[in-house]
């Protein structure tokens, strides 16, 4: 990656979206939205709340599918932003073999296709609607057959909400990954207290946003404590100190998310933050700033 | 065009009404790239921190300016009242497919509420790019203090007929009354016509219903909670019919907030 920063998936589209409102040289890659197999219509209205510090999404995973994902929305990727800047696509399933079939489909897609984000924080259909991210014997097979599918690097995103993340990180490492990525949006709910019912559709949804940011500092420095696994940190990244504070904690690479709905010129300030961090503190490459901890 | 970012200045901020604000914005870049029925994305002055971009629709656009024409409804609008002339504002635009640029036959613009807004850009263009378009505008609300920007109107040259539901102006009722009288007008003579709708969901599908009825176009703006406004996010779904006749969950900053009445699948 050209820089240490990318988009965090579902919140920079498909990649085009932002062209003409954010200088794409401060990206090391884009993170696109999550594809499974099949086009998935997603939740009802309303999908979001505001809430202080964040954001409460239940989109429910709405995409193309993969036939019109490489057909429509990589082709339009390559003529907007063209092929030298790596795409990292975040892919989801409903089983183990789809996974594995989506990924299979990737591997032949060739640049700007540049390595797989493997979203577990869905339910597994055949195990009643528990996420496969919530067990590690689960989690260690979904790695593995994505794995055995593809030669793409792979990049595993985990849930915060675990009591310990480590038996998690080693399930990464056992199926095969080449990299973890830290973190996914905290389960949330919020009420509309005058029609006493949920704001959202689905009932409940995920929070992003500076709220989670100390959660994803935390769980990024478990992470990196336990692992020699390249580590992409995310969550509430706003201005360059979040993005240095993640880094510090064991980051390799920075994701920026919610932040770009605010000011989608946010991956710009934030390169030049790290950028002036680094002078300041004489460090020669961003690369230093991972688990530099001094204490 | 792609949607850009631009640092805008308020020229005027003022009162239009109990409750609402019109916004005008010196936007050389973004006055020459809006069409009517698009929007703005706008960062409100005061929440920069982390609140997200409040979505508005264009009132008027031309002369490096954009002006915009809001209801304070909540915390968002409420801190954008509070902007003083001279401050600056960051905008997101031009946001989202608009109304098509060519009518047959005499446009019908209907509007309730804050909805007179993208109606009053479209009259303007079109009563500059065809003198003899001769728009009517429909607009009601429940009193005389929600029928907006009528002297704009006005300036313009456009037929203006008024409902209001406690009769303080114009026909008492809904405003699809003295519609439907032009509508059996238009029908009667053999007059072709095309119906424009923003406002309230209540009304939008009152006006999808008599443009289906009739089998003449009808352009039907959707108010959606939004979170990107550019297509990033998927926060924003109408379910609607696609090309190939099939339902599908449509974002409607992108591939609205304008949809042809035929198309959308309104919620049972
Ligand atoms: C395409 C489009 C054009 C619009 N044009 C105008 C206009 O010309 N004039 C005008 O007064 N208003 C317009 N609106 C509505 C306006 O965006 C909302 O009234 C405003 O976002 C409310 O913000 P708030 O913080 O004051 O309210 P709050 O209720 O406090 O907002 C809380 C959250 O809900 C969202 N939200 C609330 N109501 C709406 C809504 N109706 N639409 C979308 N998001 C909403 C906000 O973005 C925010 O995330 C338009 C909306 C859309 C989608
Ligand atoms: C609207 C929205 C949609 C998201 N969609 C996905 C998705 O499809 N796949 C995924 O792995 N994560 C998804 N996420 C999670 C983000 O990629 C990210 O992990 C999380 O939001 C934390 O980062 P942030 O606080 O910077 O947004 C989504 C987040 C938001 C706000
Ligand atoms: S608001 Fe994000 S897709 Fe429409």
């Amino acid at each position: 990656m050209r820089t240490p920063l990318t988009t965090a998936s579902g919140t920079f589209g498909y990649g085009t979206e932002y062209a003409a409102a954010l200088d794409y040289s401060c990206l090391g890659a884009v993170t696109v939205k999550g594809i499974r197999m099949s086009p998935w219509p997603g939740n009802g209205m309303p999908r979001h709340a505001e809430v202080p510090g964040g954001l409460v999404n239940a989109i429910g995973l709405q995409g193309p599918g993969i036939d019109d994902f490489l057909a429509y929305h990589l082709p339009h990727y390559v003529d907007v932003v063209g092929s030298d800047l790596p795409m990292i696509v975040n892919i989801w399933g409903g089983s183990i073999d789809e996974y594995a079939a989506v990924a299979a489909r990737l591997s032949d897609a060739g640049a700007p296709v540049a390595a797989i984000e493997v979203n577990v924080s869905c339910p597994n259909v055949k195990a009643g609607g528990h996420t496969f991210g919530h067990d590690p014997a689960v989690l260690a097979q979904v790695v593995k057959a994505v794995r055995a599918a593809t030669a793409l690097p792979l990049i595993v995103k985990l849930a915060p909400n675990v009591p310990d993340i480590v038996p998690y990180v080693r399930a990464c490492e056992d199926g095969g990954a080449d990299a973890i990525a830290l973190i996914n949006t905290i389960p949330a709910m919020v009420i509309d207290i005058e029609r006493r019912r949920p704001v959202l559709a689905n009932r409940t949804g995920g929070l992003s946003g500076r709220a989670v940011h100390p959660v994803a500092v935390k769980l990024v420095h478990d992470a990196y404590r336990a692992t020699t696994l390249p580590i992409l940190g995310m969550g509430g990244v706003y201005e360059a100190a979040d993005a240095i504070e993640l880094m510090l904690a064991g980051a390799t690479a920075i994701a920026v998310g919610t932040a770009t709905f605010t000011d989608p010129a946010t991956a710009e300030r934030v390169l030049g933050g790290i950028v002036e961090y680094c002078t300041r503190h004489g460090f020669s490459s961003a690369c230093e700033l991972t688990g530099a901890l001094d204490g | 065009m792609g949607a850009f970012l631009e640092n805008t200045r308020i020229v005027r901020h003022a009162d239009a009404g109990p409750g609402y604000r019109t916004l005008v914005l010196e936007a050389p870049r973004l006055s020459a790239a809006l069409s009517p029925g698009q929007f703005v994305h706008v960062r409100v002055p005061g929440l920069e921190a982390s609140a997200l971009r409040r979505p508005f629709s264009v009132f008027f656009a031309g002369e490096g300016r954009v002006e915009l024409l809001y209801k304070v409804v909540g915390r968002g609008t409420a801190a954008l009242a509070t902007a003083a002339e001279g401050d600056t504002v960051d905008v997101l635009g031009p946001l989202g497919h608009g109304f098509p640029e060519t009518c047959r036959g005499t446009p019908l613009l209907v509007g309730g509420g804050y909805g007179v807004a993208p109606l009053h850009f479209l009259a303007a263009r079109m009563v500059q790019s065809s003198p003899a378009a001769h728009p009517i505008l429909f607009l009601g609300g429940r009193t005389r203090d929600d029928l907006l920007a009528l002297d704009r109107f006005a300036a313009l040259g456009v037929e203006v007929r008024l409902a209001t539901n406690d009769g303080s102006a114009g026909s008492k009722g809904f405003v699809t009354d003295p519609l439907d009288d032009a509508l059996i007008e238009h029908r009667s003579k053999g007059m072709p016509f095309e119906l424009f709708t923003c406002g309230p969901d209540g009304l939008l599908k009152a006006v999808a219903q008599r443009a289906v009825g009739t089998g003449m176009p009808g352009w039907i703006s959707m108010d959606r909670h939004m979170v990107c406004g550019v297509g990033a996010c998927f926060a924003c779904i109408q379910r609607v019919k696609g090309p190939d006749g099939r339902p599908f969950n449509a974002r409607c900053c992108v591939n609205g907030p304008v949809f042809a009445a035929n198309d959308i699948i309104w919620d049972s």
